[in-house]
């Protein structure tokens, strides 16, 4: 059967539908809370010459743009002359896979009729891969656990046992890894059985037409948004905490015909510590920003991503070399949009946001008796928290939401009901949205205390506490983060402490960035703001420049309530 | 059952009737009256008996549904509300659950709270997860809001503490004091409306009851006095979205509860089919001008859950709504119905919906000044349509303004504008199966084994295709389909869900505090039914919300009539482990398990359907043309095929049609394709098989 554009629109139509239900699969069947609960997975169908066609929209676009470019790894890895029927390799190398050893992807090849078509990908980021567990303190990766380089799990349908025994003795949580493992491959077996049923229905046996059709298509509609730019480089520059030493990051986009190169030259050299970020990550990242400010609705897929061609220099703490320390990886990445975006500002004036506090502030908690003789249980608890997003040129910012990331929070009364920890708060923070003509989004407040005769241990991984979120076009900054007692006592951000039985932690969650002058915001939204109480009557009169007499006649509106 | 019954289903455009009287059914549609709704079921009540010749005095039971309660919160035409909830968390419902549900869409707006910042009040108390007292509410405390809320001039006020579920001590003294002092104050309690974990959904439910209390129980109080007025004596009754029936006071106390009942009735409708043809599997689609739905159901029963999402508000996305825990027939709805907008994306590729050009101005065919592709627009291109036909001749379709609009949207297709018509219909089809599959996915079902039940305006068009797409060998196609809610209402047994958030590892189970849960839950929900249904025979079904410690979401185990839990949690960890396997096809070694939530519904007994016997084939005569011929296009094919056309009206139980074939009838066609066989069964039923699965 000769296949028209119609035949290949169904057809990748129901591609999207098929890695959706794979992805689904790992959703249902995953141990890792924040696979479930967070989105934190990605999953899609390669060709044989390993170029993503098709891609589940999962919660984080770290994992999807690095998986992307992971099945070529693979690839070369397993070699071509390998590859057999009833295949599945795994690997969690940050350096080929998505950044840090906590996230393992998986590759299942397609065979139809005896002939291979295609691959099947996933990746999930699991409850512990062994080592000091998820936190910045590692120096090198080797302390951040095990490293499972490109292998066969599976080869012609037996599973290696040697390489099981390994990963069990070496992890902390023997059956919810290799639990994890198993929804990895079941869910690109769920991929590959609605792929075969629907190549048996449309009556074709291989999808290398789809794919170029796919591939094409997509490059055109994102070249063809790219080639509407401004030709010329576009730099910018931006920042941010770090672990011990603030970090830079800086770059140069270049328009240049349909081709978009984003270069991050300039930008700081690796840390000591474990939030370094490898290359494919921060491509990952990057791509997704831009994609974001110019093609969103192009699908996610080699041809799309292809026109954006993203390098960082070897050994920057962007393009961290070897053993580098990667494990929070995410706080630098989640930062790097925010970079990407305000070079694009440049060439693309009112269409991106102002930046954010973009890196989500999670915090991994173990409660532990404060008397150990008392022989009560531990306790781990995983919170997914998120500051403000940056103002939009036409909007005000999201209060309280994850952007770049896609994740969600989980309930108080939940997490309560796990761990024997209260939090007393958990509520928006007023006044840290950046003042503008459009506002920032606000942060929140957490207040976490042990239980009766716990104290808690937690990794903080925490940033834009010294550089907050920056306005754009006279919009004023966000608030700062800020890590401390709720009695005031400071504490860092970065690195695993402690709170003690009767003490509180108070996480202040940073604001994102205003959009232009704060005197340009409509009266109206000024007041709205302060009856919410957004922001203070003191912000309302000294930066918006409400006068007393709209002040007045605002206060008096609301006590004659009364 | 003896008596006259009348269902009465309220929807955004038409109110539908469904009279009952001993063995015979009339059904009605009259046009929604917006402003005073029991006008227009006065006036489908005074049409209906007047067709069937019944007097309004021998209407024994009235049972009723509606879209109000659903409209009033998208519309966000409620009371003015004021929410009080535990100090430091006074933006729950704001913060949501801190995601975006569209990826790449840098200007998302996230849905508004329907209280605003300023109404919402914290109150300085804590009660912990186990239900212990962190921190009292002091009467002064009480005294404060009592005074802060009075001056606000509130006309609802919802509460929600946190762990209320676990200890409702707080909640009921602060209620108890805003009654003594406004006793006409409307007041809703998370402890009662909706007892369960997890606070964003439990105070969006506690909140959107109190928002549509005052508006409701004005409305079924009109109802009940224009009915009597008008010589309808008989009790009311409302539908559930869980599928069952309550009385009025239940419904005016929680009307909560009575969101989506129309969708539900639709399901209900379907299961009767699936009972009455002994069908252990089904799937209702229901394709309507603007959406489609579907449900499983099984042994005769929609599936229900816990809660769900109302008021999407992006192209109807999972997660830009407002999510609610009560009871309820578990559907999934797609933006694709016969009005759903087709056009080129920019990358050329055709896209249908979820944009609908709705009833007005339509489709382009209609003539009303519609100018927009539309499914509808191409099944008349496809020949699937009588111009002449539709809707009983009301409305004569214009093919010459569909082919137009097809052209305009898709012309830089470069294709012939009946390949581009057949590309819209695939891909809305694809739309619509890859919904249902998903669907069935996320429940560990296999579609392919299912019957599909379709009705409603646009399902026939498109069910035998779809079929195909699933791999579903079966599909009825029930007549009255176009009133189906209204029908469904008289088929749903007296119901009431209790559902109760009590924490319990397995390994530390203490059956004592779970069965003084389970008393009280069986109490509550006993009292419920019998308010409705009188002394009647109950069932007792128990379901307990569980998981592997450490995993974030539960899944529904079915325990059936157990009344009490032994001490000994084997059993339990047996049903979950057996869930767990059905659901992910393994289980896990070693892992803890944990309840979460308990859910017990007490049901009356359902109204029984007579069995139909299938027709046996033989007695099938292989009718060939009787009616006229007509060309049709095959949009799987993508070829013209001649096609026969039957009206529906004319085909006698036993009478057979092979495809390619269109069944007409008044509201819509059905599409027989080549290689099926539709068969008329003796309930008026048409049931399509392929060919080759017949024997």
């Amino acid at each position: 059967m000769s296949l028209s554009a119609i035949d290949y629109q169904i057809m990748w139509t129901r591609l999207i539908a098929v890695v959706e239900e794979q992805a689904m699969t790992l959703v249902r069947t995953a141990f890792s809370t924040s696979v479930r609960e967070a989105g934190d997975l990605s999953a899609g169908l390669f060709d044989r010459q390993a170029r993503m066609i098709a891609q589940a929209v999962t919660g984080t676009p770290g994992h999807v743009n690095a998986m992307a470019e992971s099945v070529a790894h693979f690839v070369r890895g397993i070699g071509p002359q390998n590859i057999f029927e009833g295949d599945v390799y795994i690997t969690n190398d940050p350096w080929l896979g998505t950044g840090h050893l906590h996230d393992i992807t998986m590759v299942t090849p397609v065979f139809r009729q005896g002939v291979h078509i295609g691959y099947f990908a996933s990746t999930a980021h699991v409850v512990d891969i062994g080592g000091r567990g998820f936190g910045p303190d590692a120096g090198e990766v080797y302390e951040e656990g095990l490293l499972i380089p490109i292998s066969k799990f599976i080869e012609r349908g037996r599973v290696d046992e040697t390489l099981l025994r390994i990963l069990r003795a070496n992890v902390r949580t023997p059956d919810q890894t290799v639990g994890d493992i198993y929804s990895l491959a079941a869910c690109n077996d769920a991929g590959e059985r609605r792929l075969q049923a629907m190549l048996d229905e449309f009556g074709v046996d291989v999808i290398d037409g789809l794919a170029d059709y796919i591939v094409d298509t997509s490059a055109r509609a994102t070249r063809a948004a790219i080639e509407a730019l401004p030709e010329g480089r576009f730099v910018n520059e931006m920042r941010v905490d770090g672990y011990d030493a603030p970090v830079t990051m800086r770059v140069a986009l270049s328009v240049d015909g349909d081709r978009l190169v984003a270069d991050f030259a300039g930008t700081s050299a690796m840390s000591a510590f474990g939030v370094n970020v490898p290359e494919i990550y921060t491509r990952a990242y990057a791509c997704y920003g831009l994609k974001c400010a110019i093609a969103p609705e192009v699908p996610n897929n080699a041809g799309s991503l292809a026109p954006f061609e993203i390098t960082a220099p070897e050994g920057s703490i962007l393009a961290a070399t070897r053993p580098a320390a990667v494990s929070v990886r995410h706080v630098l990445g989640h930062l790097v949009p925010d970079v990407v975006l305000g070079a694009l500002h440049r060439a693309l004036p009112d269409i991106v946001p102002a930046e954010g506090a973009s890196a989500l502030w999670n915090i991994q908690i173990s409660a532990r008796p404060a008397d150990p003789a008392s022989r009560l249980p531990p306790g781990e608890v995983l919170m997914f928290n998120s500051g403000g997003t940056g103002a939009r040129p036409l909007r005000d910012g999201l209060s309280a939401t994850a952007f770049p990331s896609g994740v969600s929070t989980m309930s108080v009364e939940a997490t309560e009901a796990v761990g024997p920890i209260t939090v007393w708060r958990k509520e928006l923070r007023p006044g840290s949205g950046g003042a503008g003509r459009q506002r920032g989004g606000l942060g929140q407040i957490i207040e976490i205390a042990p239980n009766e005769g716990y104290e808690l241990h937690f990794n903080a991984m925490f940033d834009r506490v010294d550089n907050p979120a920056r306005g754009r076009e006279g919009g004023g900054p966000g608030a700062p983060g800020k890590v401390e007692r709720a009695d005031g006592t400071q504490l860092r951000a970065k690195g695993r402490q402690r709170i003690g039985e009767g003490a509180r932690l108070k996480l202040s969650l940073p604001g994102g960035g205003g959009y232009g002058a704060p005197e340009e915001r409509a009266r109206a939204e000024v007041l709205a703001d302060l009856e919410a109480g957004y922001v203070s009557p003191r912000e309302a009169r000294e930066v918006y420049g409400l006068d007393d007499a709209a002040l007045d006649a605002l206060q008096a509106e609301t006590s004659g309530r009364s | 059952m003896s008596g006259v019954r009348l269902g009465v289903d309220i929807g955004g455009t038409f109110t539908d009737i469904a009279l009952e009287h001993p063995g015979r059914l009339s059904t009605v549609k009259v046009l929604t009256d917006h402003a005073r709704p029991e006008r227009a079921i006065l006036a489908g009540i005074a049409e209906a008996c007047g067709r069937a010749g019944v007097a309004r005095g021998d209407i024994v039971e009235v049972i009723h549904g509606t879209t109000l309660v659903t409209n009033a919160l998208i519309e966000r035409q409620g009371a003015r509300l004021a929410f009080v909830t535990t100090e430091g968390f006074r933006d729950v419902i704001e913060m949501r659950s801190e995601n975006r549900f569209e990826q790449y869409d840098l200007n998302l707006v996230l849905p508004e709270p329907l209280v605003p910042r300023k109404d919402r009040f914290v109150a300085v108390e804590r009660v912990g997860a186990d239900g212990g007292v962190l921190l009292p509410l002091a009467e002064a405390e009480i005294a404060r809001l009592v005074g802060e809320l009075g001056r606000g001039g509130y006309e609802a006020v919802a509460v929600g503490f946190l762990h209320a579920y676990a200890n409702p001590d707080h909640e009921r003294h602060m209620r108890d004091a805003l009654l003594a002092e406004f006793p006409a104050l409307s007041v809703s309690i998370s402890s009662e409306v909706s007892p369960q974990m997890r606070e964003l959904p439990r105070f969006n439910t506690v909140i959107a009851n109190a928002y549509v209390q005052p508006r409701v129980a004005a409305y079924l109080g009109r109802l009940a006095e224009a009915l009597r007025g008008a010589g309808v004596s008989a009790p009311v009754f409302m539908m559930h979205s869980g599928g069952g029936l309550i009385g009025v006071e239940t419904a005016m106390a929680q009307p909560v509860r009575l969101l989506e009942s129309g969708p539900a009735g639709g399901a209900i409708f379907a299961a009767g089919y699936a009972r009455a043809h002994g069908i252990e599997r089904a799937l209702s689609f229901d394709m309507g001008g603007t959406t489609a739905k579907i449900c499983l159901i099984e042994d005769g029963t929609p599936k229900t859950a816990g809660s769900f999402e109302i008021a999407r508000t992006y192209r109807f996305k999972k997660g830009s709504g407002m999510v609610v825990s009560t009871p309820v027939v578990e559907m999934v709805e797609i933006g694709a119905g016969g009005g759903s907008v087709a056009a080129l994306d920019n990358m050329g590729r055709i896209s249908v919906g979820p944009r609908s050009a709705g009833s007005e101005p339509g489709p382009a065919c209609y003539r009303q000044g519609g100018t927009e592709a539309t499914v509808t627009d191409a099944n008349l291109l496809l020949g699937r349509l009588d111009p002449e036909g539709f809707a009983g001749g009301a409305i004569p379709l214009a093919p010459e303004l569909a082919r137009a609009a097809l052209a305009r949207a898709l012309g830089a297709l470069g294709c012939p504008v009946t390949e581009a018509a057949c590309g819209v219909v695939e891909i809305v089809d694809e739309n619509m199966a890859n919904a249902a599959r998903v669907h069935a996915v996320e429940h560990g079902r296999d579609i392919e084994g299912y019957t599909m039940i379709a009705f409603g305006g646009g399902a026939p068009l498109h069910a035998a295709r779809l079929c195909r797409k699933l791999g579903i060998a079966r599909l009825l196609i029930p007549p009255g389909a176009g009133v189906g809610s209204a029908i469904g209402f008289l088929r749903a047994p007296f119901s009431y869900e209790a559902a109760r958030g009590l924490f319990q590892r397995l390994d530390a189970f203490e059956a004592e505090t779970v069965n003084a849960v389970l008393g009280e839950m069986r109490e509550e929900a006993e009292a419920f039914v019998a308010r409705g249904a009188g002394a009647v025979e109950v069932s007792a079904a128990l379901t307990a919300h569980m998981r592997y410690a450490g995993q974030g979401w539960e899944i529904p185990v079915r325990l059936g009539p157990v009344a009490a839990l032994s001490d000994d949690p084997g059993p339990l960890r047996a049903a979950f482990t057996d869930a767990y396997a059905r659901l992910f096809g393994r289980t896990i070694e070693g892992l803890a398990v944990e309840v979460t939530n308990w859910s017990l519904r007490v049901a009356g007994p359902t109204p029984p359907v007579a069995p139909v016997a299938p027709v046996a084939p033989s007695s099938a005569p292989a009718l060939a043309s009787q009616g006229k011929d007509r060309l049709l296009v095959d949009p799987g094919a993508r070829r013209e095929v001649r096609a026969v056309e039957v009206a529906r009206a004319d085909l006698a139980p036993g009478m057979a049609v092979d495809g390619p074939a269109v069944i007409a009838e008044a509201e819509t066609s059905t599409i027989v394709p080549d290689g099926f066989r539709a068969v008329c069964e003796t309930d008026g039923v048409l049931h399509l098989s392929r060919r080759e699965d017949r024997p």
